[in-house]
């Protein structure tokens, strides 16, 4: 099964002073994944650039660097793709490796890692959005039993985070720590991500934080629950769930990635692939709004 | 002078005496010199000199933790720490081969990673450490050098060898204060230096500074020579007089993140003159700071967009950013190995014996020998002191052993090393020497040519003799280290390429930031002098209700004292305006331009602060304090006079005096005129003494000082350092030189003081309505003419402060 989506994500900026200068990261060209398919994709830049290059950051992620040269009040950055998201194999979690061993398998032993091994060890630390500590631990503990496979636990986690985390928009910023989140239990998607991420690296367990889409007014499964996290980007988790590879998860609806998602980056946390970060030179004050359009575009297939 | 330590510690070495206790061959010159002259006077005299060498000086130190946020003095022994020619070269040798494994090494990590692809290192060690900075992969520097500096931490244990306990390899620093020291000990022995042929350390400085300035084939652009410049964090930073005093040695102009930008792949100077383009960087900041685009979000301290200039090639930063990740203890162990593939070579430098505990078997040997091992973190953002293991017993014990087991990765085991101990110069009463634990760093910069190691260094003393941590946060010592030659030649290359530098050339591009801070120093400076004489003057009128009154309007007017305030009030108030809003402005400004201060000015600012401080403290006599506050200012106008560089900078702090002087001058005459005791004796010799005049007005006139003379003394009098004419006329001057050494086009000045009209005089003088015209007309010239050197003081900020820029902040969504 497949599924055609147009996107339109589009960032404005209002400043209330004129900025003189600025340089701008962007994580807005949808990466190729086994499961999606960008068709179509350009980005539009009001008001123009001065300089414009496009590269591929240290993760694999497509990343686009501009500069603005002139003095401006208003900067607009629209994203627009025609991506095509088809489902991911099924994956029983039962048959995955007893977490234990996941983790085991990254101890140091003077051998050879393989390349899989080598790429999951790059998520597997503190990051600046993300905390190793006991109490993440110990919070997960219930879904940690000995010798549960991976998946199983994973899934366990994603769930149990859906359902003591309430979803609240405006409680919390970029910079909130899932510390903060595991006291007041309240967040975004990205809160959800970063906790759980925490959970599963304070277990020396690899995880990733993946930037993208959701479908909005999209329901889980037949009459299921409404997913939230719209008119925005979404962010879920990635678990490194041997012998499958990287399996994802969307904490904040409790629920497999499936062709609801749509990915453009990958990284340790948010701050490697934000969708747009910069610096500015003046501005004073700003007012930000983002607008995210998911349209799919005729029936499954 | 009784060379005898207190009583030897046999668990550690000796460095004075050998075990049989007979004085070690290379410390023999040196002590028998001293005890040539035994005399607790001698002793006294070099202790003294030596401090006051260091506040001459300025050498401080600044302590984070230090609740007055005060600079300490730099603490340096007088007695150095001698190293003989063989034992230093097996040192040399080894530093600089750890150098080239190491670069190596970041070559490695932030390329191909072989090393972890291969096994020969666990991938926690670089990817678990906050200063591995993905960004900077696959990022190979313009000149393929990625540790430029670099300093190893030795100490020498029980055996008798070198051995090496840390790698400084992110912004490595102390190489400034080796200098300095060696400065100071060459005034205190100035014979023993040469006499025992102890080799010389400037030729690291000039090997450092050409590494810096090398012109690489890619930027054959041509016309200009490359533009090196030194990255500070800033006057906070704990070491940021060693960042000055570089500056200063090796001719680079110190920077602020904010001094520099990024355009189009290319990082600028912001330089009164325009944008000058930056070659090469010798950072002090750490890199995770030094692109907030890129790297850390929250930091002020960089230079956005700087990484992509290093993709682009089209900059050198030294050490190269990601450099960092080496600074963790875990290395240690790995690398002897890996040197082999790295290099093809044996690591000569004897490592201290330390554990990474991610390794099962290293984890298990580390809780079964807790005893003798020290516990520290892996990663620098694990905030712990090392914690030996012997002072953990029962439940502590059981905690930290759950601690390691939890998160073996995170933790390193060394083994603990009894320190050797040197002779320290204890004190002037005694003439003993004590004994000190002691630690040595050792510098090196990657050239061209090779690996050069400085001949000496910067050893350090623990501030009790049994200890084994060696810390100057934690208030130790320094030492200077002497390196005996065995070839009277061997320094004397180096020396004769650069001697003192004499045939530098100094790239003096001062950043405009810094222009602006010395142009509002000048006006701050004068404006305290102003508003102190104000008040001074005021209450010392009093007695006369009249002039009281007069003198008191004119105070509130002037913003002396707020509105709503008493002039004897003034320094008791916390004002946003006033003298003491003033002090702090003048505070400020210093401390963002102070390594183009001398150190006596530095030093005159503080003492001003402090004099302010006290004075609010206490309940003594107001007039005391503006006498003694009108004193230091003299003295900072001196030494701005002396000690600073007559440059572009100099002479726009001047431009900013004198504007200052101006508004001043013409606004007092102006509420003067307006006031209906204009012409009153007691107001004219009022303001006279105000404006600091009266000397000058009594050798000019003789009888009832006149309003009508006193306006011809201060307004046209151009030998007179107070008055408008005398202003305008430097103004003129300082403007010429700038457009002249700028190479630009002259800024207009201010206009001419106002005539007086002909036969006006004795109307000025006169009462009526008459009189009250001719005043009231002269005010409004006045007036304007204050007003237009306001907009002389706006011009000039947009004409040469225009590349400052409103603060940079980061954005993410």
């Amino acid at each position: 099964m497949s599924r055609k989506y147009r996107v339109v994500h589009e960032t404005s900026y209002k400043y209330v002073a004129d900025v003189m200068h600025s340089h701008h990261l962007l994580h807005l060209v949808p990466r190729p994944a086994p499961y999606q398919q960008c068709l179509e994709h350009e980005i539009q830049i009001e008001p123009a650039t001065h300089r414009r290059v496009d590269q591929l950051d240290a993760f694999g992620n497509p990343l686009v660097r501009i500069e603005l040269a002139q003095p401006h009040r208003e900067l607009t950055v629209t994203s627009r793709m025609q991506i095509e998201v088809h489902a991911r194999p099924a994956v029983s979690p039962e048959t995955t490796d007893p977490w234990e061993k996941v983790r085991d398998a990254f101890a140091y032993r003077g051998a050879w890692p393989s390349r899989d091994q080598l790429d999951a060890a790059r998520f597997r630390h503190e990051s600046p959005h993300v905390r190793v500590k006991q109490s993440f631990t110990d919070y997960s503990a219930a879904c940690f039993t000995e010798g549960r496979p991976i998946l199983a636990c994973a899934e366990a986690l994603s769930t149990k985070l859906h359902a003591d985390i309430s979803y609240a928009p405006g409680v919390t910023t970029i910079s909130t720590s899932p510390t903060e989140v595991l006291e007041s239990r309240r967040g975004v998607c990205q809160d959800f991500a970063h906790f759980m991420i925490s959970c599963l690296r304070s277990r020396g367990l690899p995880a990733r934080y993946v930037s993208g889409y959701l479908r909005t007014n999209a329901t889980q499964g037949e009459g299921g629950e409404k997913l939230v996290g719209d008119a925005a980007s979404h962010a879920w988790v990635s678990v490194w769930s041997p012998p499958y590879g990287w399996i994802e998860f969307d904490p904040t609806n409790g629920c497999f990635a499936g062709t609801d998602h749509i990915a453009v980056a990958w990284g340790r946390d948010f701050g490697d692939v934000s969708p747009l970060r910069g610096v500015i030179l003046g501005g004073a004050d700003h007012q930000l709004s983002v607008t995210v359009r998911v349209e799919p575009e005729g029936e499954p297939n | 002078m009784r060379a005898v330590l207190e009583p030897a510690d046999l668990r550690r070495y000796d460095e004075l005496n050998d075990p049989a206790g007979a004085m070690r061959a290379h410390w023999r010159p040196l002590i028998g010199r001293l005890r040539a002259d035994d005399s607790p006077d001698a002793v006294r005299r070099s202790l003294e000199l030596t401090r006051r060498l260091i506040v001459e000086n300025g050498v401080t130190y600044n302590v984070y933790a230090d609740p007055q946020g005060a600079d300490r003095p730099w603490a340096l022994d007088p007695l150095p720490f001698v190293l003989p020619a063989a034992e230093w070269k097996a040192i040399e040798a080894g530093v600089a081969q750890r150098a080239r494994m190491l670069n190596a090494l970041l070559a490695d990590l932030y390329g191909p990673q072989r090393l972890l692809a291969e096994g020969h290192l666990p991938a926690e060690l670089p990817f678990g450490h906050p200063n591995y900075l993905w960004p900077c992969h696959d990022l190979r520097p313009a000149d393929g050098t990625w540790l430029h500096v670099y300093a190893a931490d030795l100490a020498r244990a029980p055996d008798g060898r070198w051995w090496l306990l840390a790698d400084r390899t992110q912004a490595p620093s102390g190489a400034g204060y080796a200098l300095e020291n060696r400065e100071i000990l060459e005034q205190v022995h100035p014979e023993a230096i040469p006499d025992m042929a102890v080799r010389r350390v400037r030729g690291f400085f000039s090997h450092l500074r050409e590494r810096m300035q090398l012109d690489h084939k890619e930027w054959a652009a041509g016309d200009e020579s490359p533009l090196a410049v030194i990255l500070t964090p800033g006057p906070y930073n704990e070491t940021y007089f060693e960042h000055a005093y570089l500056a200063r040695q090796l001719g680079m102009p110190l920077v602020e993140g904010h001094d520099l930008t990024v355009r189009g792949d290319t990082v600028y100077l912001k330089t009164l003159g325009g944008l000058r383009r930056v070659h090469s960087i010798l950072r002090r900041l750490d890199d995770d700071y030094c692109d907030p685009l890129e790297l850390r979000g929250d930091s002020a301290l960089g230079v956005p967009g700087l990484i992509g200039a290093l993709r682009a090639g089209r900059v050198i930063v030294s050490n190269a950013l990601g450099t960092g990740v080496l600074e963790s203890a875990a290395w240690l162990g790995f690398l002897p190995p890996i040197a082999e593939r790295l290099i093809g070579e044996t690591l000569s430098l004897p490592e201290i014996a330390t554990w990474w505990l991610g390794e099962k078997p290293a984890l298990e040997y580390v809780l079964a020998n807790l005893d003798r091992l020290v516990i520290k973190p892996t990663y620098p953002n694990q905030r712990f002191e090392p914690m030996f293991g012997r002072d953990f017993e029962g439940k502590a014990r059981d905690l930290l052993i759950e601690r390691l087991r939890n998160r073996p990765y995170a933790y390193v085991a060394q083994e603990h090393v009894r320190l050797s101990q040197a002779p320290v110069w204890k004190s002037a009463a005694t003439a003993e020497l004590g004994a000190r634990a002691l630690t040595i760093r050792v510098y090196a910069v990657n050239t061209p040519e090779g690996v050069r190691v400085m001949p000496g260094g910067l050893a350090r003393v623990a501030n009790e003799a049994a200890a084994d941590v060696v810390s100057t946060q934690r208030g130790g010592g320094a030492k200077d280290i002497w390196v005996l030659s065995d070839n009277p030649h061997e320094d004397t290359l180096t020396q004769g390429q650069t001697g003192k530098w004499a045939n530098l050339q100094r790239q003096d591009y001062i950043p405009s930031r810094l222009v602006e801070n010395l142009f509002w120093l000048g006006r701050y400076a004068v404006r305290c002098e102003n508003t102190s004489r104000l008040l001074l003057r005021t209450l010392g009128a009093r007695s006369d209700a009249r002039v009281w009154t007069h003198a008191r309007n004119i105070c509130r007017d002037l913003g002396a004292v707020s509105p709503d305030a008493e002039v004897f009030d003034a320094l008791r108030t916390r004002d946003s305006q006033g003298l003491q809003a003033d002090i702090r402005h003048l505070a400020w400004c210093a401390s963002q331009v102070r390594n183009r201060l001398s150190a006596r000015y530095w030093r005159g600012v503080v003492g001003l602060q402090r004099q302010m401080q006290e004075a609010m403290a206490t309940r003594g006599s107001s007039r005391e304090v503006y006498e003694r506050v009108l004193l230091s200012l003299a003295a900072l106008t001196g030494f701005s006079e002396e000690d600073m560089m007559h440059d572009e900078g100099w002479r726009v702090m001047r431009l900013g005096r004198r504007i200052e002087r101006m508004q001043f001058v013409a606004s007092i005459l102006v509420r003067q005129l307006r006031s209906r005791h204009a012409t009153h004796p007691e107001t004219v010799e009022w303001l006279l003494d105000v404006c600091d005049s009266t000397p000058i007005y009594r050798a000019r006139y003789l009888g009832v000082p006149r309003l009508s003379q006193m306006l011809n003394l201060l307004l046209y009098d151009d030998g007179h350092p107070m008055a408008l004419a005398f202003h305008r006329r430097s103004i003129d001057r300082d403007l010429d030189d700038l457009a002249r050494s700028l190479k630009g086009e002259r800024e207009r000045g201010v206009p001419d003081v106002p005539l007086l009209p002909q036969g006006s005089a004795e109307l000025l003088d006169a009462q009526g309505e008459e009189g009250d015209a001719a005043r009231a007309g002269l005010a409004e010239e006045l007036e304007d003419l204050s007003a237009r050197a306001g907009d002389l003081s706006d011009r000039v900020s947009r004409r040469y402060f225009a590349l400052i820029e409103p603060d940079a902040h980061a954005l993410a969504t």
